[in-house]
């Protein structure tokens, strides 16, 4: 029994349709299949059916091919990082070759050391070959009684090759578990670091992880070298590297350190940062951010309140500004130290109003502005400059974008969001951009080294180097200039008590009141100090900031002449004989040209 | 050896059947099996089962996929019509249901939980979708007052709808490509096939705007540094830390930082621990998977034989590109599992149903040898 007959495939032109086409048979007993009612007799409609099925066909080749170029493209991918990687051994490690590598000792410019390798042992165990793991428990906690006995008694009854159970243990501990003689217990030989001084140079050495790798500071510096690829390869294990030699003076640091916790415990402040920089080579010879941490036992490094500030703090610096803004106006030969600016009432700009701490309420000129400190004179002198005239300069002496040292960690320094005209005049004395101290020292290298601007380095750098280096940023005449209004400020001005005898001190002070919740506060201040000696061939440039002093009488207010200032002669006193610096009793440069200038 | 003289059922499926496809497929399932090791248990640790929790699922599964894959491969043409259709409808049905009732699992209700066990009914219903797109595009093409075509797009729509609800992006992008192969392969004029592939751009487009995970996601790929691509970055990292012999079993260590490395990224642990060369293998199996199903489709006269069997191989094919290459970075993050290997009961045992609907409708049948004879003879006549 046979249905009506179907037609074609497709429709067609090609004429009648003399002969059966395959027909579709749901047959109640059979399966529906495909037949061809009259095999063997085909016409027509079989060519057509032969056609469509040959297009089919041909469109599953397609999809081959489609799928064929679809995985190749996996294929290929895979050869390609297969080719890229590097076969996967250099990568592979055990546990044991993490062990702590050695490192090279860092010493200072003079060779003491400041960062070594001890050897030490480190317990290990097999708990896949612990026979009893709570007898083997008992046993080491009768050496190490603060083990963690749960902990390790776990670890020892699984199936694993190896587990720490305690890094860098003591000789004497060492021998006693030694002697106890528990099977699937051993030791490694691992490197401990070490740090003789403490806390002395803490933030610039930097520390190591309990695998010896640096992750702070020039630690961290000197795998970046490269070290931590000789490691890798399995190599530095032993000793014999050759030492790192920094730029730091370890007396130098150390009186730094010392004097700076004098302050902080005087002043009573939360902060003390110190930098010492040799003005001509960049070289940082001292540089100390209180409070800071012992690097033998790293565990405050995170808190917040010990970061760097030195590098990665960034602050509105206050006065000390005035020293650049002052240059800027000389070294733009538009204004003369004679010329004088009014002072006599504040200066508003932008419904602002700017005024003076030490109101004198007169004209005054360049060299009053600078040792009265007054914030109309320098405000004014910035506007004669320009806006673009002053980012240029600024831009130049590096205080615009983030300093890269030899540290890793580094601040960014924020310049104001948009440069209008009061906030061109607020940056004229410090306010409304925050830098980071290191970078402000640097700035002021290159205003008393003769106009060179010199990247700073903790890594010892020859005259040589440092004059390949530099780049001129003001003229020679106006760095000379500079040098007199700094001297004459200590003569004469805010920064009286950071005079040392015979040592020749010039500097600025920095009053600046600290944001809080927005506003200035007039309780909370950040002081500086930026000076360099001796002035009349200037050799170091020191800067001090105590972060928030508090005054020593009642009534007294704490601004930077009050404790920035004697903190650094306090510095410069001891610091300048070790230094080498020739100390002269009668002073015979007298600024008489910028005396002249005085009323 | 099972002799050509012996006629039980046995012995006719197999002197049939396609052995080559069939040893290929429980050879990844086994494969599948012993990655599971080194895969799942730190999956299992991670959320707090014990370790060998999906290695013993798995274990379980495996032998269930094969003998549902095996069976599967015993039905005659028409029972495969037949339960694909029970198996459409039933699933369909589940995955209305799934959207009122389904376990809602990281932002999207795909599973139903039966009896202790999770069901994902949009895996069962894609095989079955294919089969009955397969049979609608057939006898559109041959009976002209059968709406087969109009039938079959009706029925993408639904199947997509009830994906998308869910919803689950990467079947719905799955099960669209293969209707679009289906749709391609059933000769259809290449000016249509062509405008079907722009309103797929256009789709994507608006699943792009639609889905802000997907414009991320999508966005992460084509400029890795807009925003965190820490899942594929740790799978391409298992590739170089494995090189070309990996670094031995057991000794993979980013798989217990990968998520889902027992499932979607179940090959990059592979690469970590047995290397570049048995990922090469790996490709190479699904390709020549992939291969010879279409050569099977190719050499069918029967269209809907062609285009079922084309589409089965189709959906195999296209999920294990699009895992594998989610794998190796060179496509967008879409979670996918990877066909017979990723751990999975409702992926392993619907891909087992898919595999042996294409072992029954590729069997060499006396039906097909009846047809082949007379081509000879028609160009002999005409």
């Amino acid at each position: 029994m046979r249905p009506p007959m179907r037609p074609p495939m497709r429709p067609t032109t090609a004429g009648p349709v003399p002969h059966p086409a395959p027909q579709f048979c749901p047959n109640s007993s059979a399966e529906q299949t495909w037949r061809y009612p009259h095999a063997g007799k085909r016409g027509v409609s079989g060519a057509l059916a032969a056609r469509a099925e040959r297009q089919g066909r041909w469109r599953v080749a397609f999809a081959m091919a489609g799928f064929g170029l679809l995985y190749a493209a996996l294929a290929t991918r895979l050869v390609l990082l297969g080719v890229s990687g590097d076969g996967g051994a250099a990568q592979r490690s055990s546990p044991a070759d993490l062990a702590a590598a050695a490192r090279p000792d860092i010493v200072d410019r003079n060779g003491e050391i400041l960062a070594t390798d001890i050897k030490t042992a480190s317990l290990y165990g097999e708990p896949r070959r612990i026979i009893d793991a709570d007898e083997a428990t008992e046993l080491l906690s009768s050496v190490l009684p603060d083990i963690d006995t749960e902990r390790v008694r776990r670890q020892l009854a699984t199936d694993a090759g190896f587990v720490w159970l305690r890094r860098e243990i003591t000789r004497r501990e060492q021998q006693a578990i030694h002697r106890l003689g528990i099977p699937g217990i051993g030791f490694i030989a691992e490197n401990r670091r070490f740090y003789p001084g403490g806390e002395t140079a803490s933030h610039i050495l930097g520390h190591v992880n309990v695998d010896n790798q640096g992750i702070a500071g020039i630690e961290k510096h000197i795998d970046t070298l490269g070290l931590a690829d000789l490691h890798q390869a399995g190599f530095a294990l032993e000793r014999g590297l050759e030492p790192v030699r920094l730029s730091l003076d370890l007396r130098v640091q150390h009186a730094l350190h010392d004097e700076l916790n004098k302050a902080l415990e005087r002043y009573k402040a939360i902060a003390a940062i110190g930098v010492v920089m040799d003005v001509r080579t960049g070289e940082v010879v001292g540089m100390s951010s209180l409070p800071d941490y012992n690097p033998n036992n790293p565990v405050e490094a995170l808190d917040r309140d010990r970061l760097n500030r030195a590098t990665v703090g960034v602050f509105e610096m206050g006065s000390t500004f005035k020293t650049f803004t002052t240059a800027m106006a000389l070294d733009s030969g538009q204004i003369n130290l004679q010329d004088t600016f009014d002072a006599t009432q504040p200066l508003r700009v932008a419904s602002f109003t700017i005024d003076d701490f030490h109101g004198k309420r007169r004209w005054l000129s360049v060299p009053e502005i600078y040792i009265y400190s007054s914030n109309i004179g320098t405000a004014r002198m910035a506007m004669a400059v320009g806006i673009e005239g002053q980012k240029a300069f600024l831009e130049k002496l590096g205080l615009l974008s983030t300093l890269r040292t030899e540290l890793p960690e580094t601040g960014a320094p924020i310049p104001p969001a948009k440069w209008s005209k009061l906030s061109s005049a607020t940056v004229s004395f410090g306010h409304g951009i925050s830098v980071s101290p290191l970078q402000t020292a640097a700035a002021a290298a290159a205003l008393v080294n003769g106009g060179h601007f010199i990247p700073p380095t903790f890594l010892p750098r020859s005259q040589a180097k440092a004059a390949a280096l530099a780049r001129r940023v003001v003229r020679q005449e106006t760095s000379r200039k500079m040098r007199d209004l700094m001297r004459l400020n200590v003569l004469k001005g805010t920064g009286r008590r950071a005079a040392v005898e015979g040592y020749r001190v010039g500097g600025k002070t920095g009053t600046a009141e600290k944001v809080v919740n927005g506003r200035y506060s007039s309780s909370k201040r950040f002081n500086t100090f930026l000076a360099a000696f001796p002035m009349d061939d200037p050799r170091y440039l020191v800067l001090v900031i105590i972060d928030e002093p508090k005054s020593e009488k009642k009534g007294q207010s704490a601004t930077a002449g009050r404790n920035a200032a004697p903190t650094l002669a306090a510095v410069v006193r001891r610091i300048a004989p070790m230094l080498g610096v020739e100390p002269r009793l009668t002073d015979p440069d007298e600024p008489a040209t910028t005396l002249a200038a005085m009323r | 050896m099972i002799s050509r003289a012996n006629r039980s059922p046995l012995a006719e499926w197999w002197w049939t059947v396609d052995r080559v496809l069939l040893g290929l497929v429980v050879l990844l399932l086994l494969t599948g099996l012993v990655l599971s090791f080194a895969a799942s248990p730190p999956v299992a640790e991670r959320i707090g089962l014990a370790p060998m929790h999906f290695v013993l699922r798995h274990a379980i599964y495996v032998p269930l996929a094969a003998a549902v894959m095996i069976g599967c491969s015993f039905l005659t043409h028409r029972q495969v019509r037949r339960t694909a259709l029970i198996m459409l409808f039933a699933g369909l049905i589940l995955m209305v249901l799934v959207l009122f009732i389904g376990a809602e699992i990281k932002g999207s209700r795909r599973w139903l939980s039966i009896a202790g066990f999770s069901l994902q009914p949009s895996e069962f219903v894609k095989p079955a979708f294919i089969i009955i797109t397969a049979w609608l595009f057939a006898e559109g093409t041959q009976r002209p007052e059968v709406p087969g075509r109009l039938l079959a797009v009706v029925l993408l729509l639904i199947v997509t709808a009830l994906l998308i609800a869910e919803p689950d992006l990467g079947q719905t992008i799955l099960v669209f490509a293969v209707w679009g192969a289906l749709f391609f392969l059933a000769g259809v004029s290449p000016i249509v096939v062509a405008g079907l592939a722009v309103a797929s751009i256009a789709g994507l487009f608006m699943a792009y705007r639609m889905y802000p995970h997907v414009a991320v996601r999508i966005d992460r790929f084509l400029d890795p540094a807009s925003g965190d691509t820490y899942q594929v970055d740790t799978a391409l990292k298992s590739f170089q830390r494995g090189g070309w012999s990996g670094a031995g079993p057991g000794e993979g260590v980013m798989k217990r930082v990968l998520p889902d490395s027992h499932t979607d990224f179940v090959f990059a642990v592979v690469a970590e621990e047995f290397g570049i060369v048995l990922c090469l293998i790996l490709v190479l199996i699904f390709a020549v998977i992939v291969m010879r199903g279409l050569m099977l489709a190719f050499r069918r006269k029967n269209t809907f034989e062609r285009l079922a069997i084309a589409g089965l191989v189709t959906q195999i094919g296209v999920q294990a590109f699009i895992n594998i290459g989610v794998n190796l970075q060179l496509l967008p993050a879409k979670g996918m599992t990877l066909p017979f290997i990723s751990y999975g009961g409702s992926a392993l045992l619907a891909a087992a149903v898919t595999v042996g609907f294409l072992l029954a409708l590729s069997r060499q049948s006396a039906d097909q040898r009846v047809t082949v004879m007379p081509r000879a003879a028609a160009t002999g006549q005409t």
